[in-house]
């Protein structure tokens, strides 16, 4: 399936939680969705009969200014086709639902996103850190960190 | 596939109070410096007397902050980082990478760089499975496996350092083409790495694969079921070693693949040689199997490639970037390797990720080896392959 | 003033036993000295040559010197006792491993003319003796304050207990049929070639040919077991390197480690020289008469001797380790049966002839 009838079939279903499909000439097309809901909405596309996306290739986070954004790359083993979903979430409350019920790919991706971006998943069983120390203080990967001077006394910037 | 969810959800919760434990169990650190994690991995095992009842995988022991220091490098820096990830197949990793920024700057390659860089990517291929499967018999304790597969695997590292001038981070493709002009002698060497390629394979196959302990240690270790692999998103020999059909390069094809014959080794239920499918020695026997393909599309490529023309005329002297973002993905060694690049029209990337495929392939290790023996989750690790550089980036 | 008077007079009385004895405790040692350098040389150059490579070069011609090198290098090291170790359990291990390796050394006849000790029940004692290596293995690896150690042990303990036992029956099947305990009667009645040795029968003629199968049977048995019982690959669980680091000896450095060293070396020439003298004739030449002088009997058994020592290295180097529960498999339900029914065979040998 295209990008395009995927977004037809997700907004029949969810109307208003499918926000809109940015096209990108120069490489892969997305569909922004509503945070609140994205749960029901992978779930949707993972059992959905002619969207089967079994294969959740990639969980990223990214720092887009004012928002942090989630970005789900799903693929379907059986159709080979793939999509990519983002939601964007406020930096103050930056929660949003865990997909590890759906796909337990999404354990380590969810953690490694938390501990860099600051995105926080829940429901997730085991929100840890997972690069960086369990102590570390602060997600480097957010365009205005600032990196600390010194962790446990020891000097940091080299 | 719910419930199988439910019992698996647990294995990644951290218990700082150790007074919690029942006396009767043991925690055992191995890692982050123990011979066989194959590098700085941290394995927090509970055993009860030799079976493994919990594994607790500690990971960062080896982040280089590889996602940010790309943030800060432009796009021709981080070809460097790149290789930096799973060090043992470091054209593998550039592979993605450049694909990625030639999709977003619009670079057409020419066919000439396309068969060459699927043949480093296959004379690479090879080099790591070499080492795969030869630390895997070390796992078992076999040393000697590990010489005499590393005698080849020279002979690997010496084709690419002849093109490339490093031997281990090659820093070799580029958008737009590759760094250096292939050298004449090439295709032989090509020819005589083949050809000893395939006899120290038969070797091996004698000396260790079918080895009666060897697969006493392997078989029926470390089930890993066809749903429970998908639902991981694993990749690469442990996703075919559990009957899964998946290589990127059939799938959707990428380069030059298209133009290449070959099949695609998987280990299907009631269709094994030794063992059930989804096992140790499954995973290891894909291996075993991917470097006689990797030899048939050598063999391709050097009829193929052509002898005119030059691999580094279509390097562009200024990459320019424009905003867009972009996945794409290569059959690394270890399955699945991504790179999600977002550009946002400067000459440094808003964002890159990696999606490392040892990270990804590793996260199924406390759901397979509870219940087995100590000495299994060390065979369980080895059969799964993976570097730490890729894991921790 | 006595006291000292009884002393001198003891010793000037005692003079010449005191002397044998000493020379004779150091015949033994000076041998497994020697012995262990060329072990150990021996090792490097077989695991080079399976392995495709020249091995040690530099240190001497053809690298000959390389095992001094090492023994050197082990001195040298710093002796580290771990802070949370059990020191005198953690310090006296070694030793006692090594004593359980040294004693079993005192019973081996090298030659007709020639054992440190004739004890009438050299095979029994040496039964006996090699068990305190395991009381060892356990102490060190218990005192060190390590789980891999802790592990280690308990899975050697476990390991070499067990195999004991095939072990034993081996021994017995051969003393029944010797009817002696002595190692020194079990060689001389090999005597007269190699048909004679027990492995192919014993010295009975050609009746004996039923007895064949049985004997070859617990020759592979015995081989197995101790190959068990030194720790070697492909049964060297307890020190396993890729799953317990070191095993029971993982925070042992310089001299103590040294000695878990020459221990190991020198079990594996004790499990040989066994091998040699209950099944291979022992100090007999396998040519019946021919170089059967005493002095040639010391070649035999050491040149008999150090090919199972060889043997056993080259095993090393082929083979992956076992599980610890495969190897706990193959000594209850294969070796143990086995060996029982060689037994039974050889006993029914030994009442008929």
């Amino acid at each position: 399936m295209t990008i395009q009838e995927i977004y037809d079939l997700l907004k029949i279903h969810f109307n208003d939680d499918i926000k809109e499909i940015t096209d990108i000439s120069n490489g892969d097309s997305f569909i922004t969705v509503n945070p609140a809901n994205i749960f029901d909405i992978l779930q949707f596309c993972r059992d959905y009969e002619t969207l089967d996306f079994d294969y959740l290739t990639l969980i990223s986070g990214m720092d887009s200014g004012e928002n942090l954004g989630v970005v789900y790359h799903l693929y379907s083993m059986k159709f080979k086709h793939s999509i990519v979903i983002k939601a964007f979430v406020p930096k103050e409350s930056p929660n949003i639902q865990s997909v590890v019920y759906l796909w337990r790919a999404a354990d380590w991706h969810e953690r490694e996103a938390f501990d860099l971006i600051g995105v926080v998943f829940d429901g997730h069983p085991n929100l840890i850190r997972i690069l960086c120390p369990y102590d570390w203080e602060g997600h480097p990967l957010r365009k205005d960190y600032v990196t600390p001077q010194e962790y446990h006394g020891m000097k940091v910037p080299y | 596939m719910e419930n199988n969810l439910e019992n698996t959800t647990n294995n990644n919760k951290i218990n700082i109070e150790y007074s919690q434990f029942d006396s009767e169990r043991m925690r055992l650190n191995a890692g982050p410096q123990h011979p066989s994690t194959h590098g700085v991995l941290r394995l927090e095992v509970e055993l009860d007397g030799e079976i493994v009842t919990d594994i607790i995988p500690h990971l960062g022991y080896l982040h280089r902050c590889f996602e940010k220091h790309c943030e800060n490098s432009n796009y021709n820096q981080i070809v460097p980082f790149v290789d930096r990830l799973d060090y043992v197949s470091a054209i593998n990793n550039e592979f993605p990478y450049v694909m990625a920024v030639e999709k977003l700057a619009g670079i057409e390659v020419s066919e000439k760089v396309q068969i060459l860089r699927a043949m480093c990517a296959e004379i690479n291929r090879i080099a790591n499975h070499l080492l795969a499967i030869s630390a895997f018999g070390l796992d078992s304790g076999a040393f000697t496996p590990l010489l005499f597969l590393f005698r080849e695997r020279e002979f690997a590292l010496g084709i690419l350092e002849k093109l490339s001038g490093a031997r281990l981070l090659y820093n070799y493709f580029c958008p737009g083409g590759v760094r250096y002009e292939i050298y004449s002698d090439f295709k032989k060497d090509v020819k005589v790495f083949i050809d000893s390629v395939r006899l120290a394979m038969k070797e091996m196959e004698d000396l260790l694969i079918f080895n009666d302990i060897f697969i006493k240690r392997t078989e029926k270790i470390g089930l890993l079921p066809k749903e429970v692999a998908i639902n991981f998103a694993c990749s690469g020999p442990v996703a075919r070693g559990s009957g899964i059909n998946f290589d990127i390069r059939k799938s959707a094809p990428y380069s030059s693949y298209d133009k290449f014959d070959f099949d695609i080794p998987v280990v299907e239920p009631g269709k094994e040689v030794v063992g059930v499918s989804g096992d140790c020695w499954s995973r290891n026997w894909v291996r075993v199997k991917e470097i006689e393909e990797s030899c048939k599309i050598l063999e391709q490529g050097i009829t193929l490639l052509p002898d005119e023309g030059s691999v580094t005329d279509g390097i562009p002297k200024k990459l320019k970037v424009p905003a867009g973002e972009v996945y794409c993905k290569a059959e690394n060694t270890k399955g699945e390797l991504g790179f999600y690049l977002v550009s946002n029209g400067s000459d440094k990337p808003e964002r890159v990720r990696a999606r490392a495929t040892s990270f990804v392939n590793l996260a199924i290790l406390p759901s397979i080896s509870k219940g087995y023996m100590f000495a299994d989750l060390i065979m369980i690790l080895g059969s799964i392959d993976i570097v730490l550089g890729e894991v921790d980036r | 003033m006595e006291n000292h008077q009884f002393l001198f007079n003891f010793i000037s009385e005692y003079t010449g036993d005191i002397l044998a004895g000493v020379l004779i405790a150091i015949i033994p040692l000076a041998l497994l000295l020697v012995y262990a350098l060329v072990a150990i040389y021996g090792e490097l150059k077989i695991a080079s040559f399976i392995q495709l490579k020249l091995g040690p070069m530099r240190t001497g011609k053809w690298g000959l010197l390389q095992p001094v090198a090492e023994v050197f290098k082990l001195l040298q090291k710093e002796d580290i006792t771990p802070d949370g170790a059990d020191k005198p359990l953690f310090n006296l291990a070694p030793f006692i491993i090594f004593l359980g390796c040294y004693a079993a050394l005192s019973v081996l006849p090298l030659s007709s003319h020639f054992a440190p000790s004739g004890l009438n029940i050299g095979l029994f004692f040496i039964i006996a003796i090699s068990s305190l290596a395991v009381l060892g293995i356990v102490m060190g690896g218990w005192a060190s304050n390590n789980k891999y150690s802790l592990i280690g042990a308990m899975r050697s303990v476990s390991q070499i207990i067990s195999y004991e036992i095939p072990a034993a029956m081996c021994i017995l099947g051969v003393a029944s049929m010797a009817h002696s305990l002595d190692m020194n009667v079990i060689s001389a009645q090999q005597q007269g070639g190699f048909w004679n040795w027990y492995v192919l029968g014993g010295p009975a003629g050609i009746s004996k040919i039923w007895l064949i199968p049985f004997t070859v049977v617990m020759f592979i048995v015995y081989f197995v077991t101790s190959l068990a019982e030194t720790n070697r690959t492909p049964f060297d669980v307890p020190e396993g390197e890729s799953e317990l680091v070191a095993g029971y000896h993982t925070e042992y450095s310089g001299m103590k480690f040294a000695f878990f060293y020459l221990a190991e070396y020198g079990n594996m020439f004790v499990v040989s020289a066994i091998m040699t003298v209950i099944f291979f004739g022992g100090w007999s030449s396998p040519f019946g008469d021919f170089l059967n002088s005493p002095i040639w009997q010391i070649f035999w058994f050491i040149a008999k001797s150090m090919f199972f020592v060889g043997l056993q290295i080259w095993l090393r180097w082929t083979l992956p380790r076992t599980r610890v529960d495969q190897l706990m498999y193959l000594c209850w339900k294969i070796l143990l049966p086995l060996s029982m029914v060689c037994f039974l065979a050889m006993a029914l040998g030994g009442m008929l002839y």
